[in-house]
C-alpha cells in the first residue's frame, strides 16, 4: 500500500514537471500533501493522540490545504498569468526527470545493500532534485516557491528514509520555521509582483558587481 | 534564565511592533539591551551547565555571544540615530525594530543550542527576521535583495536539514542517542565514516550561506549591500558567527574521527576559492558596503583556514573572528554616516570626506588598518597564529597563494577607502542640500570598538585567553 502511494507521489512529481498552468501544479503540490498524509498514517507505529495531531497537523492541514490555499491568493492577488513559463521546454522538463527517476532506481539497484535498498531513500532523492529542478528552470517567482515546497516535501520523506525521531518540542519548532518561511516568501512575492508588475526572475538583476 | 530570555525578548519583540510611542519603544530596547547583558553575563558565570534541556553555554558560544552583544548594544545606537536621518512611517520603524530584536535574539539562542535541530531552529528564524531588516528601505533593490537573501538562505538551512537527517542516521547505527553536540563528540568514533562525510558536507554547505564562504556566499553579500548599515553591520559580524559557530561545532565532532583529514581538505578548498573570489571581486566592486561584504568572505575564509591547523591555528582562528567582527561593525557604523555626507553609496561619487567628516575619516583610517591587518590591528596576532600555523604543518603553498591574494585585497582596500578620503572631485555636484555636520560624539563608538581590537590584540585578559584554551581544548 506505501508503495503504491509512493509511486503515485512519483507521478505527481511528472505532472509538475509538465504543469502548463499554474493551477494544476498546485493541485500537484495539495495532493502531495494528501500522499504524505496517506504514507505518514500507514507507517504509525501507535496511533496516540499527540501524534496524529502533529501529523494532521503538518501533512493535512499545512501541506494539503493552508499552502494551496495560500498560492492560489498569491496568485489572484498578484493577477499572475496562468502559465508557469519555464526556461526549458516542458518535454525536456519530462525527459529530465524521468532520466534522473530512472537513474535513482538503476542505482538503487546496482548499489544494492545499505540505504540503497530503501525505497524512501530513493523516493526522497528524486523529489529533491525534482525540487531543485524546478526552481532553477522556471521563469515565474511564484514557481520558485512552488519548487521549495517541493524540496522540502523530499525532505520529509528523506526523514522517513533515515527514520530520525526528533523530539515533540523540536519537531513543532520545525514545523513552525518551515510555515513561516512559506509564508514570508510569500509575503516578499507579493511585493515582487507589486513593483515589477510581472514577477519574474529577469527583473532580478540589479544587485551584482 | 534562557527561557526567560526568550520570554521576554518576544514579548518586546511584540510590544516594539505592535507600540507607535516613540518613548516607549526606546525604553523597551533599553530593557532588551540589558537584558541581553544579563543573559551574557549568566551564561558566563553558570559556563557548561545544562539549561532548559537543549541549551549549553560552552566557551566558543560564551565568546560570540559577548561580542554579539557588545554589537547589538551599538547596532541600536546606530540604528536611532539612521532612522531619525530618515522620514520613515511609524510602523516601518516599528517593524525595522521588533525584527533587529528578534534577529539578535535568534542569534544569541543559535550560540547556546547545543542540540542539532534546535540550532537549526533558530539558525531560521535569523533568516527570516534578516529579510525583514534587508527591506527596510522598501525599493525595488532591497526587495530584490531581500527574496534572493531569503531563498537562497531558506534552501541552505533545507540541505543543513538534510545533513542532520544523515548525522542522526550515524548516531542511530551507533546508537549515541539524541542528536546532543556534547553526546555526538563523545560517540565520534562509532559514527559510520560514510555517514558522516554526507552529513558534514550538507550542513557546511548549508552554513556557508550564513558564514559567507564558496559556495553560498552570495546571498550574504547582497544583503549587506542593502540592509541600513546599522543591520549590515551585524549581518558581517554576529550572524556571519552563527555559521562559523555551526560549522566549528560540527568540526569538534569531525575532529575526533578518521575522516579528519578529508574534512580539512574540503575546508581548505572551499576557504580558498572564497579568497579568489573575494580578491576578484575587490578589484571591481562599485559601492563600499559590497567592498566591505567581500572583505568580510575573505577575513571568514582565513578563520575556517585556520581551523584546519590544529590547535594554534584554531587558537588564532576564534581570535580572528572576535576582531574581525569589531572591525567590520565599525566600518559598517561608520559607513552610515559616510552615506549622509557623501549621499551616494557608489565609490566614484566619494572624495573628500576628510574635509566633511574628521573623525569619521580617522574612524575608516583606523579602520583600514585594522582590516588589513597592519599591526597595531588585533588582527595582526591572530593572522600571525594562523599563518605561523600553516608554516609548521607544511602548508607553505597555500601561506604563498593566500598571501598573494591578500596583498590583492589590500590594495583594493587601500585604493577605494583612500579615495574616499582624499580624493578632490574636479568639479563639484552640487544639489542644493546642505548636509548636517556629523557630531563628533557619533565616531566615539566606533573608536572604542578599533582600540578594543589593538588593546585585545596586543593584551588579550586572562579569561577570553582561558576561554578560547577551553574552545581548542575540545579539538584535542
Amino acid at each position: 500500500m506505501i508503495n503504491l502511494l509512493l509511486i503515485i507521489f512519483i507521478v505527481t512529481l511528472f505532472v509538475c514537471a509538465t504543469a502548463i498552468r499554474l493551477k494544476t501544479f498546485i493541485k500537484a503540490i495539495a495532493f502531495q500533501g494528501l500522499l504524505l498524509f496517506g504514507i505518514f498514517l500507514l507507517r504509525l507505529n501507535e496511533l496516540n493522540t499527540i501524534n496524529l495531531i502533529l501529523l494532521l497537523l503538518e501533512t493535512l492541514i499545512f501541506k494539503a490545504f493552508l499552502i494551496p490555499w495560500f498560492l492560489h491568493f498569491l496568485i489572484k492577488r498578484n493577477k499572475i498569468t496562468r502559465e508557469t513559463d519555464p526556461f526549458v521546454s516542458n518535454f525536456a522538463s519530462l525527459f529530465i526527470i524521468t532520466f534522473v527517476v530512472m537513474t535513482t532506481f538503476f542505482l538503487a539497484n546496482t548499489l544494492k545493500g545499505g540505504v540503497f535498498e530503501n525505497i524512501y531513500f530513493v523516493i526522497a532523492s528524486i523529489t529533491i532534485f525534482t525540487g531543485l529542478f524546478l526552481i532553477i528552470s522556471r521563469r515565474k517567482i511564484i514557481t520558485h516557491v512552488m519548487g521549495f515546497i517541493i524540496l522540502e516535501n523530499g525532505v520529509v520523506i528523506l526523514s522517513l528514509a533515515v527514520g530520525v525521531e526528533m523530539p515533540m518540542l523540536v519537531n513543532l519548532g520545525i514545523l513552525l520555521d518551515i510555515f513561516v518561511t512559506v509564508l514570508v516568501l510569500g509575503i516578499f512575492a507579493i511585493k515582487l509582483g507589486d513593483i515589477f508588475k510581472e514577477a519574474e526572475v529577469d527583473h532580478l538583476k540589479g544587485l551584482k558587481d | 534564565m534562557i527561557a526567560l530570555y526568550i520570554a521576554i525578548s518576544l514579548l518586546i519583540t511584540l510590544s516594539v511592533f505592535l507600540i507607535r510611542n516613540r518613548k516607549l519603544i526606546i525604553s523597551l530596547v533599553v530593557i532588551f539591551v540589558l537584558l541581553q547583558w544579563i543573559l551574557t553575563c549568566y551564561e558566563y558565570l553558570t559556563l557548561n551547565s545544562v539549561q532548559l534541556y537543549y541549551f549549553t553555554p560552552d566557551a566558543i558560544g560564551i565568546i560570540l555571544l559577548a561580542v554579539l552583544s557588545v554589537i547589538a548594544s551599538m547596532s541600536f545606537l546606530y540604528s536611532f540615530i539612521y532612522l531619525d536621518s530618515r522620514n520613515d512611517s511609524p510602523r516601518i520603524i516599528s517593524i525595522y525594530l521588533s525584527a533587529l530584536i528578534l534577529l539578535i535574539m535568534a542569534i544569541s539562542c543559535a550560540y547556546l543550542a547545543n542540540h542539532v535541530a534546535i540550532a537549526w531552529i533558530f539558525v531560521e528564524i535569523t533568516t527570516l527576521s534578516s529579510s525583514v531588516l534587508i527591506y527596510h528601505r522598501r525599493t525595488e533593490r532591497s526587495l530584490e535583495g531581500s527574496w534572493k537573501y531569503i531563498f537562497i538562505c531558506s534552501v541552505s538551512v533545507a540541505l543543513i536539514f538534510m545533513g542532520i537527517l544523515f548525522l542522526g542516521m550515524a548516531s542511530q547505527q551507533a546508537k549515541a542517542g539524541d542528536l546532543f553536540y556534547s553526546n555526538l563528540v563523545l560517540h565520534a568514533k562509532s559514527l559510520d565514516e560514510l555517514w558522516l562525510k554526507a552529513a558534514f558536507l550538507f550542513i557546511f554547505t548549508g552554513y556557508t550561506a550564513k558564514l559567507g564562504l564558496f559556495p553560498m556566499y552570495t546571498a550574504g553579500i547582497d544583503a549587506k549591500d542593502k540592509a541600513p548599515s546599522p543591520a549590515s553591520a551585524v549581518f558581517s559580524s554576529a550572524l556571519m558567527n552563527v555559521g562559523f559557530i555551526g560549522v566549528f561545532r560540527m568540526y569538534g565532532i569531525i575532529s575526533k574521527t578518521n575522516i579528519h583529514p578529508w574534512v580539512n581538505l574540503v575546508l581548505i578548498i572551499s576557504a580558498l576559492i572564497s579568497l579568489i573570489i573575494a580578491a576578484a571581486y575587490m578589484l571591481r566592486v562599485k559601492s563600499f558596503k559590497r567592498m566591505f561584504a567581500y572583505s568580510s568572505v575573505e577575513h571568514m575564509g582565513i578563520a575556517v583556514v585556520g581551523l584546519t591547523m590544529g590547535s594554534m591555528g584554531i587558537f588564532g582562528s576564534v581570535l580572528h573572528v572576535i576582531f574581525h567582527s569589531f572591525t567590520k561593525a565599525g566600518l559598517f557604523y561608520q559607513y552610515g554616516s559616510v552615506n549622509r555626507v557623501i549621499k551616494s553609496k557608489f565609490i566614484n561619487d566619494a572624495g573628500e570626506y576628510f574635509e566633511k567628516n574628521t573623525s569619521g575619516a580617522l574612524v575608516l583610517l583606523l579602520g583600514f588598518f585594522m582590516v588589513t591587518a597592519i599591526p597595531p590591528s588585533g588582527m595582526f596576532i591572530s593572522e600571525y597564529y594562523i599563518f605561523r600555523s600553516l608554516f609548521e604543518k607544511g602548508y607553505l603553498w597555500l601561506l604563498i597563494v593566500f598571501a598573494v591574494l591578500i596583498t590583492v585585497i589590500i590594495w583594493a582596500l587601500g585604493e577605494n577607502i583612500f579615495r574616499l578620503l582624499f580624493y578632490k572631485p574636479p568639479f563639484v555636484r552640487d544639489n542644493g542640500e546642505i548636509t548636517k555636520k556629523v557630531s563628533v560624539w557619533e565616531s566615539v563608538p566606533q573608536f572604542a570598538l578599533m582600540a578594543g581590537v589593538m588593546y585585545l590584540g596586543v593584551n588579550p585578559p586572562g579569561f577570553l585567553i582561558e576561554l578560547i584554551n577551553q574552545a581548542v581544548k575540545g579539538f584535542s
